[in-house]
């Protein structure tokens, strides 16, 4: 018989639909305004932790929703944003510069559906209000850094091997060698070859040998001088207590910052261009530590803290600077135990040569000094920094050493990964520049939100009626589809990670509301047609449906295809728009085709009909 | 109910002189405000510096030229936007400052001076990043007509392909032309728009093809003119349904959606319609003057080896 849907048809759609309305349902329920709670350096966010935060609030009389350990954060949620406030600054107060305070909206999402992976929809910050950077990583800075440090290595490598050159000159994109004669160039030649396979050396001239940086080792440049900015960034951003920041890498030298609630972005973007080094200094042992911490400091040393150990006696004599480390890597030493390799330039190198050969066996300590914002500005406005010096690595020396060495010793792989990160904060950096900013501001998110939803909602309701008055029955069938359809794409946005809404993705689901039923118009007219060709209504409903689908899938693969290309090549809000208009594409397919079928069938197939309401 | 019922055919071709002269006229006429008015770039494409600030009351746009210039900011553009509360200030580069600290300087001067401004939104994008912006902006459109070309070619024929990008590329060119000669402001969500406008527009003309190409199997002995007027006053019903709903949306963006988003909806209305129009002009009468003929549109009938020879059992 004609017009009969089989019942696991019906099965798959059940399931589905249902699984779509289960992940839309998250966004029916509000926020709660909350803080959250996150571990800085040298500090661990534990069950402990939630009892002292608790304990904190109760003294401050702040009455808090929930107080919830999760992924090594501690959520606490609270009942209005005044209270919210409150408590952030009396956590901040409370709990120290250890523990970074963020203040957050979280999802009041019900324990079961989260438990299921149910989240609302991300929003992007045109919706919730936020800065965006897009910063830009000065990368000709970096390799001219690299090629220096090759100038000098190559110097002491020739001298050593007793290969006389009459200069080394840094040229753009590589360096020039100069030589007296061919045989000297060509036993140099050998030599660097094998020495330095990161570089492609050839024969620029008469007794002059060029040696560029290989691919290879360019994009190793490029690509540390990238992940070093990114550390960094995302140390600093902790500092600004901005719950869910996003800092990635985007190209091949450029990294985006998204710090959604944010809206003084002087403060931002001053503490995010903070500087931060590190000095490697001999510690005094010749002098007390007790007499030194009962106020009997010796000229020519300080007391500085070592995080959770104690205060320390170093000298002031600096032995290398930040500036001088190329590398600093975490490992395990041929024990197991975990490691730190620290590679220097030749200059930082020579220093540290000259260093461990009169201190063998003596501690030596490594500073890190961070510039803090105290939250007061200065007369022209700028914000005051401070410089805070702490100790974050003491070792012994155990043998003579220069640009490459090891610190062992290390209590956990968390602590050598630490260590190491604080390394590479400390060298120089490549400078970076901010090339795009774009500041929402709270009230106009707000009010972005409140007018797309609006405009979705007037569009919706503008199809509905005029679906019903042109198709009768059918347009009814048709508004379930497009109703299912709204739930469908919501669903899915929220059920795909990387998905954020933004305004034009709001106009992209208004779009393909008004789109979406063009499969329906194609499929009912078809319909009447074969009602006017003189087909009976079964046949008419049968033959309609089949003729309709190959136009239909044509039509929306082209603009499948359109949507995929506006996807591949935009950037932030025409991403958005692309990624809810092809998802609307997939689900208007479903549902105007495969759910208003199975509905017919269910209402009207296998009936004696003499006329269709259509 | 229904809009066009009886069974006459409609004769679109006859009109497909004064079309083509009317498309030609305003494609010419686009390419030469392009060329005179050139296009409003918006800051995603210049590059600079824009805030957006939000007053309790009316604001006074020369008050707040008189506070910028008394800083220095002599030359910014401060205009209304959306509301007569919101203003929309563009400054220029100054020397001195760096250009990504420019908006947070104007926003502390009108702050002193009116401690009801408010912050809603501000924008700094660099001339390098606006540079490129521009060339993926123009990439995009170009590889989106290539990769439409090619499936259509795939899925109907070459004249049917041709007919389609050249009816996109009519739509897309009268649409810039439309923001210039206003002088709207063109910024990436119109892009985006632009873009989709592609999208719909080719969904129309994928829909007439289709019904052209059935009627061609179809309908014997028939000359291809009457063949395509059959096909679209077939479609006629369903053109006018689907532009008329998203028409129906697009106003609602258009009323409710905000300033952000008002450009965006007014390409888009004014894309749906030339849209229209080029899928059933422009499209088929390219198609058509090509030289489109039943021997193009048969199924392909594969040759199976030994099919002409008898079963040897």
């Amino acid at each position: 018989m004609l017009n009969q849907t089989p019942l696991w048809k019906y099965i798959i759609i059940a399931v589905v639909i249902g699984l779509c309305t289960l992940y839309a349902s998250p966004n029916l329920y509000g926020e709660d305004h909350a803080v959250q709670i996150s571990a800085g350096r040298n500090a661990v966010v534990d069950e402990q932790l939630v009892e002292k935060v608790s304990a904190d609030l109760a003294a401050a009389s702040i009455e808090s929703k929930s107080i919830v350990l999760e992924n090594e954060q501690i959520l606490v949620r609270l009942l209005d944003a005044d209270t919210q406030l409150r408590a952030r600054e009396s956590l901040e107060k409370s709990l120290g510069e250890n523990y970074y305070v963020a203040m957050n909206l979280a999802p009041d999402t019900p324990e079961w559906l989260s438990a299921l992976g149910g989240e609302p929809m991300k929003l992007g910050l045109d919706l919730r209000g936020g800065v965006h950077f897009l910063m830009e990583v000065d990368m000709n800075s970096a390799l001219e850094k690299t090629l220096k440090d090759s100038d000098n290595d190559f110097r002491t490598a020739l001298r050593e091997e007793d290969i006389r050159y009459r200069t080394i000159k840094q040229v753009e994109n590589g360096l020039e060698i100069y030589f007296r004669d061919q045989d000297t160039l060509d036993k140099a030649e050998f030599f660097l070859k094998n020495r330095n396979r990161d570089f492609v050396f050839s024969e620029k001239s008469d007794l002059v040998l060029f040696a560029t940086m290989s691919e290879q080792k360019l994009l190793e440049t490029r690509d540390y001088a990238v992940k070093q900015n990114i550390t960094i960034i995302r140390n600093r951003v902790n500092q600004l207590g901005v719950a869910e920041p996003v800092v990635q890498k985007q190209g091949p030298d450029r990294i985006v910052v998204q710090l959604p609630g944010i809206q003084d972005t002087a403060k931002a973007k001053e503490i995010l261009n903070a500087t931060a080094t590190l000095e490697y200094r001999e510690v005094d042992i010749e002098h007390d530590v007790s007499d030194a911490i009962a106020g009997r400091v010796p000229p020519g040393s300080e007391l500085l803290n070592y995080e959770g150990r104690g205060p320390q006696l170093l000298k002031k004599a600096i032995i290398v600077e930040g500036s001088h480390i190329i590398d600093a890597t975490s490992g395990v030493d041929q024990n197991g135990m975990p490691k730190v390799s620290i590679k220097l330039d030749s200059q930082g190198g020579a220093k540290m040569l000259a260093f461990t050969k009169r201190a063998v066996g003596k501690p030596m300590a490594v500073v890190f000094i961070e510039y803090k914002a105290t939250g007061e500005r200065d007369a022209a406005g700028k914000l005051i920094f401070e410089a805070k010096r702490t100790v974050i690595s003491v070792a012994t020396i155990n043998g003579v050493f220069g640009n490459q060495f090891e610190t062992t010793g290390l209590d956990s792989p968390k602590e050598a990964q630490n260590l190491a990160l604080l390394l590479r904060a400390g060298a120089l950096i490549a400078p970076i520049q901010i090339i795009e900013e774009r500041t929402v501001g709270p009230s106009l998110g707000k009010e972005n939100i409140k007018l797309g939803k609006e405009a979705i909602i007037a569009g919706f309701m503008l199809v509905l009626v005029f679906m019903v008055i042109y198709y009768k029955k059918f347009g009814f069938v048709a508004n379930i589809a497009l109703s299912l359809n709204l739930v469908m794409m919501v669903g899915i946005m929220s059920m795909i990670p990387g998905a954020t809404l933004t305004l034009p993705g709001m106009a992209g689901i208004v779009l393909t509301v008004g789109m979406a039923v063009d499969a329906n118009v194609l499929i009912f007219e078809r319909i009447r047609e074969e009602v006017a060709d003189g087909r009976s209504p079964q046949q008419a409903i049968h033959f309609g449906y089949d003729s309709a689908f190959s136009t239909i899938l044509d039509a929306n693969i082209t603009t499948f295809i359109a949507g995929l290309i506006l996807f591949a090549v935009g950037t932030g809000p025409i991403k958005g728009f692309s990624i809810t208009l092809m998802i609307g594409i997939a689900t208007s397919m479903f549902t105007a085709i495969v759910v208003t079928r199975a509905i017919v069938n269910a209402w009207w197939g296998g009936k004696r009909l003499t006329k269709l309401s259509i | 109910m229904q809009i066009f019922s009886g069974n006459y055919t409609v004769n679109f071709m006859k009109l497909s002189f004064p079309a083509a002269i009317l498309s030609t006229i305003l494609v010419l006429g686009s390419f030469a405000t392009l060329a005179i008015n050139q296009l409003n770039w918006g800051l995603d494409f210049t590059g600079g510096t824009q805030i957006e600030i939000g007053y309790q009351n009316t604001a006074d746009l020369d008050a707040i030229r008189a506070q910028l210039a008394a800083s220095e900011f002599n030359d910014a553009v401060v205009q209304n936007f959306g509301s007569s509360k919101d203003v929309l200030i563009r400054l220029a580069s100054r020397e001195g400052i760096k250009p990504s600290e420019l908006g947070d300087k104007a926003i502390a001067i009108l702050k002193q001076a009116d401690s009801s401004a408010e912050m809603r939104g501000s924008s700094f994008v660099s001339a390098s990043v606006g540079e490129e912006l521009t060339e993926q902006g123009g990439l995009a459109m170009l590889i989106c007509l290539l990769c439409i070309l090619v499936y259509v070619t795939m899925r109907f024929e070459w004249r049917f392909a041709l007919g389609s990008v050249i009816a996109l590329a009519h739509d897309v060119i009268i649409t810039l032309g439309l923001f210039s000669i206003l002088g709207l402001e063109f910024d990436l969500t119109v892009l985006a728009a632009v873009l989709a406008v592609i999208g719909y527009s080719l969904n129309d003309t994928i829909v007439v093809f289709d019904r052209i190409r059935e009627n061609f199997r179809k309908i014997r002995d028939v000359e291809p003119t009457d063949i395509i007027n059959t096909s679209l006053t077939q479609t006629l019903n369903r053109t006018t349904i689907t532009s008329g709903t998203t028409l129906l949306v697009l106003f609602a963006l258009f009323f409710l959606g905000g300033a952000t988003i008002h450009g965006f909806a007014t390409a888009l209305l004014f894309g749906i319609f030339i849209g229209t129009y080029s899928s059933i002009y422009i499209a088929s009468l390219v198609a058509l003057k090509l030289g489109v003929s039943r021997e193009d549109l048969m199924p392909t009938v594969i040759e199976k080896e030994g099919a002409d020879q008898d079963p040897i059992m």
